[in-house]
Order: structure tokens, then C-alpha cells, then sequence
């Protein structure tokens, strides 16, 4: 790991001064995945600025009827949380559907959103990877693509989004809430917020440097069977092959959005209204663009079949 | 691994522990020392390792330490506080050998920074019980015989004592399956609960058997 020099802030504001007097400083929080990244030298802050004692770890009520969740919310707590539980029950799904207790107790919701990818030439320091060094090339394609990307893919990058938690999010239409170094405020629909790979792979999200997460917003609750299935290598502690993130209302309308697949969460809001003809009309519109390698053609049937799987699951709750 | 090979069987009263620094010690004197400070020789922004105050109570007990930045709360433990009841396996989260209580909850300390732990309070497996006066978990996982080697061990019986926290405060997991209702504490949820904490000897079901009979006890 490289050396770096480290403070404590306490409030937003003074997160983004800070930020804005370190330029390429990394926010640190849970620690799970930036810790990790460091440790094999794939992130090299000069600074870390440890966000753990700004009070963003509350869970409220909104004036629209909807809940916003503290950038500090660890996994397990918003997991845990009752209104979560009761009304957006494809979120709590999702969120124990992640990695293991320990990192739950860690992980938080603003850095669970930052995650970054899991893909194992990312990984190798030794492979290209157009997202670790730009312009290096992509190692992935032509190579070990099992557990890659099939759709919203480039010439530059295969990679997927790991994370279980963004999937739900964007099947409830969550919204971003941050702060820019500036001290200025906005806020950021969960669908505009990771970016696809395109020609720049390094630049996942809409965030400026130095911007920070404070909250993130759920609209009220929009009911119906709530579902997250997640198909992966092993039946716990594995990161999605295919996941879908699922509102089935009893007309049999609803949302769907997938994870594994692609460099964000997957959402084609036309695809949902073929939800009453079934998984097979769905799936074909949500991967009409899909271009898979052979090593991994296998998930735009898995998606066809997992979907089948939900909707059905909702048709029997 | 030739240093520690040449050195041959130590004679007397040295600890393994003892045996395995001495070892370790030659390793790098024979010669590996590109990354010895974890820094690449290509590094863009040479920096000079960064030293910080941090103070924090580890079984009941106070520590104030200065450190590089860069230590994780696991390295702390086990190499400035010479606790080294907790376990380094991956180093990376996966294998679950270094699991901790932080504030009373499960943690990897290998992937948390000792200086992000200002004023907390961490409980490693020496403070849950002594040889003498075990924690009920700890003599659970003996009656059971809930291991071989041993080395995941110690993280299995810090995720245990957690893991029957959480279904009392009600925390859900992936295989619950009313999310509305309280978490069973039955057999599944167990097994899903601990996949955190990998055993490479395979005694899961011993240790599931003594999660099981402290579980029945406390309920």
C-alpha cells in the first residue's frame, strides 16, 4: 500500500472543503472495497478523508411519504430497518443477498453505490484493464468473460457493476443526494448515476472529484410483490452471475431491473410493459442490444429463466 | 522459505510464534526487498509513511498507539498489541480468520484502518473468554470439536457470538423467509449467517452443532 496522509471530518461541509484542498483524495467509510483496491495498489490516494464522524447515519421520513438514507446506513442496518423491511422489501432482499455479515456491519449505503467492479483482470495488476490504467487495453475481452458484462458493453470494457443494493435501488427509482467541493447541493437520479464503460471505463459515475454522497432518497412506496433473485457460483457470499430486482403488481404490471449484466444496473423502462405476456417478451427487449462473448451467452438465457422464476414466485404470493 | 528450512529445528524454549518471526526475519534478509514497505518502485507520488495518533480500548483496555496510516486494525492487533489470538488468512474479507467485535458487532479487521477505530471499543477472542474461564461459546466449539487446524477459529467464534446478537435484534438474512417476522434460529439460518467465516478443514458441521447448543442455551 502506499503511504498516505489521513483526517477526520465532521460535518458535509467540512468534507468538502477538504476535498477540495486534496485533489484526487478518496472519502473513506466502511472501507470494504477502497481498502482493499489500496492494498493491491489498483487505488493510490495521496489522502484518505474519513467521512465515519459526519451524522449521516440516520434513516428518515420524508415530507413525500418515502424514506432518505444517511450516506453512513450501514448494509445491515438499513437491512434491518423496519419501514425497509415492510415497504421496500426488494431492498432489504437485495441488501442481505450481499456479501457476508461482517461487511454488512461495515459497508455503507454511499459506498456500496461507489463499488467498483470485481472483474479479475481489474483485479490482476498484471493484465491490461482500460479501467485501472486507461488506454492499456481490455484483457477481458477474448479472454476469461464467464462472469462479465452482456449488454451496455464497448470495445473498452466488459465489466460489470457488482453491487446487489444499486439494483434495487433502481427498480425504486432512489435518488442521489450530494455535495459538490463548492459546497453546492444536488441531486441525482439513481438511473443517470453510473455511467456505461464507452471509450472512458475509469469514469463510473456522475460524480465531480471531490463530490460527496449524503443521502439516498426513496420515492413512497409503490407496493406490490417485491423480489430479488440473485443467481450466483455458490449459494452464499458470491457475487451475482444475474440478479433480478423485481415489483410485480397484482394486474401483473410492475418494474424490473437486472444486476451481473452490464457496467450499472440494468433498467429498460419500455421492457416493463411486456411484464403480462411473461419473462420471454421482457427479456427480449431488456437485451435486445446484448452482446455477449461466447463464455458468457449463457446469462441472456439465465435472465429469460431467472425472470420466468420471479414472476411466477409473484403470481403464487 | 531456504532461511527458514536451513535453521533446522529450534532448540529449546522457543515458541512457535518465536520460531516463525526468527524465519521471517531471515526471509528478508536473504533477499525480497523490492516491496518491503508496499511501495512499487514506479510509485508516481514517493510519499514517506505517514505516522498518526490513534488510542482505542481493546478488551477493557486502553491503547494509545501511533502508527503509519496504513495499518489495518488487524495488524495493530497483532503485531503492535501482540494479540494474536486474531487471524491474518486472505487479507482481503473473504475468509472471515480476522473477525473481530466492534462496539459489540462482527467486523473484518483486515480491511479497516487502525486509525479509524478512534475511542471504539474492540473485543478480540482473548477477551471473550480465558483458558480458564472460557466464553460458553468457546466451550462449545471444545465439546464439539468445531475445528481441526484451528486458525479459523478464533474469527468462527467472534462471527458466532455476533451472529446470535443479530437474529435477537431481529436482523434479517438472505434465507428468512417472512421479512415482516422475527429471523427463526434454526439450522439454514446459521449456515447463512457464518458463510463469512470459511474453514479450510471443513468442521462446519461441528461448528454449526456448537452455535447450535450455546443458541438453545440462551434462548
Amino acid at each position: 500500500m502506499r503511504p498516505f496522509t489521513y483526517e477526520r471530518v465532521s460535518s458535509p461541509a467540512e468534507a468538502a472543503a477538504a476535498a477540495a484542498r486534496h485533489p484526487g483524495a478518496r472519502f473513506v467509510a466502511g472501507g470494504t472495497n477502497l481498502l482493499d483496491l489500496m492494498k493491491l495498489e489498483i487505488e493510490t490516494p495521496a489522502h484518505l478523508i474519513d467521512v465515519n464522524g459526519l451524522a449521516l447515519d440516520k434513516i428518515e421520513a420524508t415530507d413525500e411519504g418515502g424514506l432518505r438514507i444517511g450516506a453512513l446506513v450501514r448494509n445491515t442496518d438499513l437491512a434491518a430497518d423496519e419501514r425497509v423491511r415492510r415497504d421496500y422489501g426488494v431492498l432489504a432482499r437485495a441488501l442481505v443477498a450481499g456479501a457476508s455479515g461482517q461487511l454488512r456491519n461495515m459497508a455503507t449505503t454511499a459506498g456500496n453505490l461507489l463499488q467498483r467492479t470485481r472483474c479479475p483482470y481489474f483485479y490482476d495488476t498484471n493484465q491490461p484493464c482500460n479501467k485501472r490504467e486507461p488506454g492499456s487495453g481490455c484483457g477481458a475481452i477474448g479472454g476469461f468473460s464467464r462472469p462479465l458484462a452482456i449488454v451496455g458493453v464497448s470495445e473498452a470494457c466488459i465489466a460489470t457493476h457488482p453491487s446487489d443494493m444499486a439494483v434495487a435501488m433502481r427498480v425504486l427509482d432512489a435518488t442521489v443526494e450530494t455535495i459538490k467541493p463548492d459546497g453546492s447541493k444536488r441531486s441525482i437520479p439513481i438511473a443517470e448515476f453510473h455511467r456505461l464503460p464507452g471509450d472512458t471505463p475509469h469514469i463510473e459515475t456522475m460524480l465531480m472529484p471531490g463530490e460527496l454522497i449524503t443521502a439516498v432518497t426513496l420515492p413512497k412506496p409503490v407496493g406490490g410483490v417485491q423480489i430479488y433473485r440473485k443467481v450466483r457460483d455458490r449459494a452464499s457470499f458470491a457475487f451475482a452471475l444475474v440478479s433480478v430486482a423485481a415489483i410485480v403488481q397484482r394486474d401483473g404490471t410492475g418494474r424490473v431491473a437486472l444486476g451481473g449484466v452490464a457496467h450499472k444496473p440494468w433498467r429498460v423502462e419500455e421492457a416493463e410493459a411486456e411484464m403480462p405476456k411473461g419473462a420471454k417478451a421482457v427479456t427480449a427487449r431488456l437485451l435486445a442490444d446484448a452482446k455477449p462473448t461466447p463464455e458468457n451467452a449463457f446469462k441472456l438465457k439465465l435472465v429469460e429463466r431467472t425472470l420466468a422464476a420471479v414472476l411466477a414466485e409473484a403470481k403464487g404470493a | 522459505m531456504d532461511e527458514s528450512e536451513k535453521s533446522g529445528v529450534p532448540q529449546g524454549d522457543v515458541t512457535r510464534r518465536q520460531f516463525l518471526i526468527a524465519g521471517t526475519a531471515g526471509m528478508v534478509l536473504s533477499g525480497l526487498p523490492r516491496t518491503v514497505y508496499g511501495q512499487s518502485s514506479t510509485a508516481a507520488h514517493a510519499l514517506a509513511p505517514v505516522l498518526t495518533k490513534v488510542s482505542f480500548t481493546v478488551n477493557g483496555k486502553n491503547h494509545e498507539l501511533e502508527l503509519d496510516t496504513r495499518t489495518t486494525l488487524l495488524d495493530a492487533l497483532r503485531e503492535h498489541l501482540k494479540l494474536t489470538g486474531t487471524k491474518k488468512g486472505c487479507d482481503q474479507g473473504q475468509c472471515g480468520a480476522c473477525t473481530v467485535l466492534s462496539g459489540g458487532r462482527r467486523i473484518n479487521s483486515c480491511l479497516t484502518l487502525a486509525v479509524m477505530h478512534q475511542g471504539d471499543s474492540i473485543t478480540t477472542i482473548e477477551g471473550l473468554g480465558t483458558p480458564d474461564k472460557m466464553h460458553p461459546m468457546q466451550a462449545a466449539f471444545v465439546k464439539c470439536d468445531g475445528y481441526q487446524c484451528g486458525y479459523c477459529t478464533p474469527g468462527q467464534i467472534c462471527s458466532a457470538v455476533a451472529v446470535l446478537g443479530e437474529i435477537k435484534a431481529g436482523i434479517p438474512s438472505h434465507v428468512t423467509a417472512d421479512l415482516t417476522a422475527a429471523p427463526e434460529l434454526n439450522a439454514a439460518e446459521l449456515r447463512e449467517r457464518m458463510s463469512g467465516n470459511i474453514c479450510r478443514c471443513g468442521a462446519y458441521s461441528n461448528i454449526a452443532e456448537a452455535i447450535t447448543e450455546v443458541a438453545g442455551r440462551t434462548q
